[in-house]
C-alpha cells in the first residue's frame, strides 16, 4: 500500500502518531525536505514571496497616483520624486510596477487555478470513462491544440471586449488543454491499480472512486502543472499586451508596461523597459524553478533517498 | 507499421474535422453573424440578404456547415472585402515567407540544440552547464517580443551588424538575407531554449541505461559510446518534440512577425484582427490548424519509421 499511495505511507497507517511530536516520516515533512534540498526552488519561492510583498504591501509605503495621467511629467528620468522615473503618460514607474504586478499575479494565478481545475475534471472523466467518451473528449482537446493558442486568443479578444475577467477566462479557456491530457494519462494508469479494484469491489460508485481515490493521487501532478501554468500565463498576458489586446488602461500589467516601454527603445528611456522586463523574467523563472522543485518533491521515488 | 500509419492518418482526419468545427463555431460567434463580419458593419439589409442567400446562411446549421466545408475543400477560403482580395491569394503570398521563417528557425534550433544538450549532459553540474542552463531558462522566460527587442538593441543599435526591420514584401525574400537574420535568430533562441533542455535530460536519461554500462564494460571509448550509442537514442524523441511544439513555434512566429514587420501569415492575421477582417482570420486559422495537424502526423510517422523499437 505504501508503495502505491503517497498519501498513506505505512508508518502513518500502522501506529497512531503523537500529534505533539514531529513525525520524521510524515509525507509533508519529506515533501518539504526534498523541495528545500533544491536550492533553485527555494530561491524561486523566496522571489515569489518578495514579489507579492512588493506588489501588495509596496503601495502602502510608496504612494503614487496610478489613475490620472500627468503629461507634464511624462518620461522623466529617475529622481527623488519618482524613484524609477515616469512613463510616457506621466505615471510613476515604480508605483506602476506595484499596481501592474498585482494584476499580473492575480490574472496568472486565476488562470492557473481555473485551467488546472477544469483540466483535472475533464481529464479525469475522460480517462476514467474510457471507450467512446474518452476518444471524443480527447479529440476535442487535440483539435483545440492544433490551432496555435495565440491565434485563437487574438480571435476571441477581437470578438469579446477585453477586461480582467474576460482575459482570465479567455486564457484559461485554452490553458486547460495540456493539464487535461496529463490528468487523463495519470488516471488511465491509476484506474487499473489494486486499490481502485478493491474500492470497486467494496461497492464504491464511480463518483466515489473518482473523488476519493483518483483525485488525491493526481493532485500532485496538477500542482506541478499549475505552477508552470502561472509562468505561462504571465508570458501570454505579456504577448497579448504587446499585440494591443491586453487589459485597457488605466489598469496596467508588467507585460503592457514592457510593451509600451519598448516603443521608446531608441529614446534612451531605459527605466521604461528594463524594470518591467526584469520583473516579468524574474517571476517566470521563479515559478519555473518552483515547478521543477515541486515535481521532484511530488515524485515519491525521490523521497526515499 | 502500416496499420499504425493508417490508424494515425485516421486520427489526423478526425482532428482536422474538429479544427473545422472550432473555426465554424468562431464564424458564428462573430459580432453580427458571418454576413456582417464579411461585409462590414455598415452593410445594408439587402446586401446581407443577398450574402446569406448566396452562401446558404438561411439553411439549418448542419447544412451551412456542409456548404462551408465544401467551399473549403474546393480551396475557397473566403474573400476579404477589406483588402478586396481572395483569402487564397493573400495566403499564397504570405504563407511561403512564414514557412521560411519557421522552417529555418526550427532547423537551426534543432541543429544547435543537439550538440548543446549533449555537451551539457556530459559536463553536468559544471560551470559551463550552469551558464547554459541559466541562459536557456532566460530565453525561455523572456516574452518573445522582449527578446527580439534586446537582440535589436545588441545587434542593430550597439553593434550595427544587422538591420532592425524584417524583409519587405516588395522584393524577393532571398535578396534580403540580412533583414532575415534578426527575426530568424529571435525565433531560433526561443525554440532552442526548449529543445536543448529536452536534449540535455534525454542524454542524461540514456547515460544511466544498462546498455551504456555494457558498452563501457566492453571497453568502448567514451566518444564512441556517446556518438554511436547514446546520440541516436537521445535524438529520436526530438522528432516528436518538434511535432508537439509546432503550435508554440507558430505562435512565436506571429509575435516575431509583428515585431519585425515581417510580411508573413502572423502579421497578416494580426493586421486582420486589428481591422476586424474576419474572413482573413478564419482562413488563416484553418490553414494553420491544418498545417499543425499534418506536421504532427509527419513527425509521428517519421518517428515510427526511424525508431525500429516502435511496434504498434
Amino acid at each position: 500500500m505504501a508503495e502505491l499511495s503517497p498519501m498513506a505511507p505505512a508508518d502513518l497507517v500502522v501506529g497512531p502518531v503523537d500529534p505533539g511530536e514531529e513525525n520524521p516520516h510524515s509525507p509533508w515533512i519529506s515533501f518539504l525536505r526534498v523541495f528545500a534540498e533544491n536550492r533553485l526552488a527555494l530561491a524561486g519561492s523566496i522571489v515569489i514571496v518578495l514579489f507579492f510583498a512588493f506588489c501588495f504591501l509596496g503601495p502602502v509605503v510608496y504612494r503614487t497616483n496610478q489613475v490620472a495621467t500627468n503629461i507634464a511629467q511624462a518620461s522623466r528620468g529617475p529622481s527623488p520624486h519618482h524613484l524609477l522615473g515616469t512613463d510616457a503618460v506621466g505615471y510613476d514607474v515604480l508605483g506602476r510596477l506595484m499596481a501592474g504586478g498585482q494584476i499580473t499575479l492575480v490574472v496568472a494565478l486565476l488562470v492557473a487555478l481555473l485551467a488546472a481545475s477544469f483540466g483535472l475534471v475533464w481529464g479525469a472523466i475522460s480517462g476514467f470513462s474510457g471507450g467512446g467518451v474518452d476518444s471524443l473528449m480527447m479529440r476535442v482537446v487535440d483539435a483545440a491544440l492544433a490551432i496555435p493558442g495565440l491565434f485563437l486568443l487574438i480571435f476571441l479578444d477581437a470578438i469579446l471586449r477585453p477586461s480582467v475577467v474576460i482575459l482570465v477566462v479567455v486564457i484559461a479557456s485554452l490553458a486547460w488543454l495540456a493539464p487535461a491530457r496529463l490528468v487523463r494519462a495519470e488516471v488511465l494508469k491509476l484506474r487499473t491499480m489494486g486499490y481502485v479494484e478493491a474500492a470497486r469491489g467494496a461497492g464504491a460508485g464511480p463518483v466515489t472512486i473518482l473523488f476519493r481515490h483518483l483525485f488525491p493521487n493526481v493532485i500532485g501532478t496538477m500542482a506541478v502543472n499549475a505552477t508552470f501554468q502561472v509562468a505561462d500565463a504571465v508570458l501570454t498576458v505579456a504577448a497579448l499586451s504587446f499585440l494591443g489586446l491586453g487589459i485597457p488602461p488605466p489598469a496596467a500589467n508588467w507585460g503592457s508596461m514592457l510593451s509600451n516601454g519598448v516603443s521608446y527603445v531608441f529614446a534612451g528611456y531605459w527605466w521604461q523597459i528594463w524594470p518591467a522586463g526584469v520583473c516579468v523574467v524574474a517571476i517566470v523563472v521563479a515559478f519555473n524553478f518552483v515547478g521543477d522543485g515541486l515535481r521532484d518533491a511530488v515524485d515519491v521515488r525521490l523521497r526515499r533517498r | 507499421m502500416t496499420a499504425y500509419i493508417v490508424r494515425r492518418c485516421g486520427h489526423a482526419l478526425v482532428v482536422l474535422f474538429g479544427v473545422s468545427i472550432i473555426v465554424f463555431i468562431l464564424l458564428h460567434m462573430l459580432p453580427g453573424g458571418p454576413a456582417r463580419a464579411s461585409l462590414g458593419l455598415r452593410a445594408n439589409p439587402a446586401s446581407i440578404r443577398a450574402f446569406d442567400l448566396r452562401y446558404g446562411l438561411n439553411e439549418p446549421l448542419p447544412i451551412q456547415y456542409l456548404i462551408w466545408i465544401g467551399q473549403l475543400l474546393h480551396g475557397n477560403l473566403g474573400f476579404s472585402y477589406k483588402l478586396n482580395q481572395s483569402v487564397d491569394a493573400l495566403l499564397a503570398e504570405n504563407l511561403p515567407r512564414t514557412l521560411v521563417l519557421v522552417g529555418s528557425a526550427t532547423v537551426i534550433a534543432v541543429v544547435a540544440a543537439v550538440p548543446l544538450g549533449m555537451y551539457q549532459a556530459v559536463r553536468r553540474n559544471s560551470p559551463e552547464d550552469y551558464v547554459l542552463t541559466g541562459l536557456s531558462f532566460l530565453f525561455y522566460s523572456m516574452p518573445s517580443f522582449f527578446l527580439g527587442i534586446v537582440l535589436i538593441i545588441l545587434l542593430s543599435d550597439v553593434l550595427p551588424l544587422f538591420p532592425a526591420t524584417g524583409p519587405t514584401a516588395t522584393q524577393p525574400l532571398l535578396s534580403q538575407l540580412s533583414n532575415l537574420v534578426l527575426p530568424v535568430l529571435t525565433l531560433t533562441l526561443i525554440t532552442l531554449a526548449l529543445f536543448s533542455r529536452y536534449m540535455r535530460s534525454s542524454v542524461l536519461d540514456n547515460l544511466t541505461q544498462d546498455y551504456v554500462r555494457t558498452a563501457t564494460a566492453k571497453g568502448l571509448s567514451r566518444v564512441r559510446i556517446l556518438f554511436r550509442h547514446v546520440l541516436p537514442n537521445a535524438v529520436l524523441p526530438i522528432i516528436t518534440l518538434i511535432g508537439l511544439s509546432l503550435p508554440g513555434i507558430l505562435g512565436g512566429a506571429l509575435i516575431v512577425e509583428s515585431l519585425f514587420n515581417y510580411p508573413g501569415m502572423g502579421l497578416l492575421f494580426w493586421t486582420a484582427a486589428q481591422s476586424e477582417d474576419f474572413p482573413v482570420m478564419l482562413g488563416t486559422s484553418v490553414v494553420i490548424g491544418t498545417g499543425v495537424v499534418i506536421g504532427s502526423l509527419l513527425a509521428d510517422i517519421l518517428y515510427a519509421v526511424a525508431d525500429p523499437r516502435i511496434r504498434y
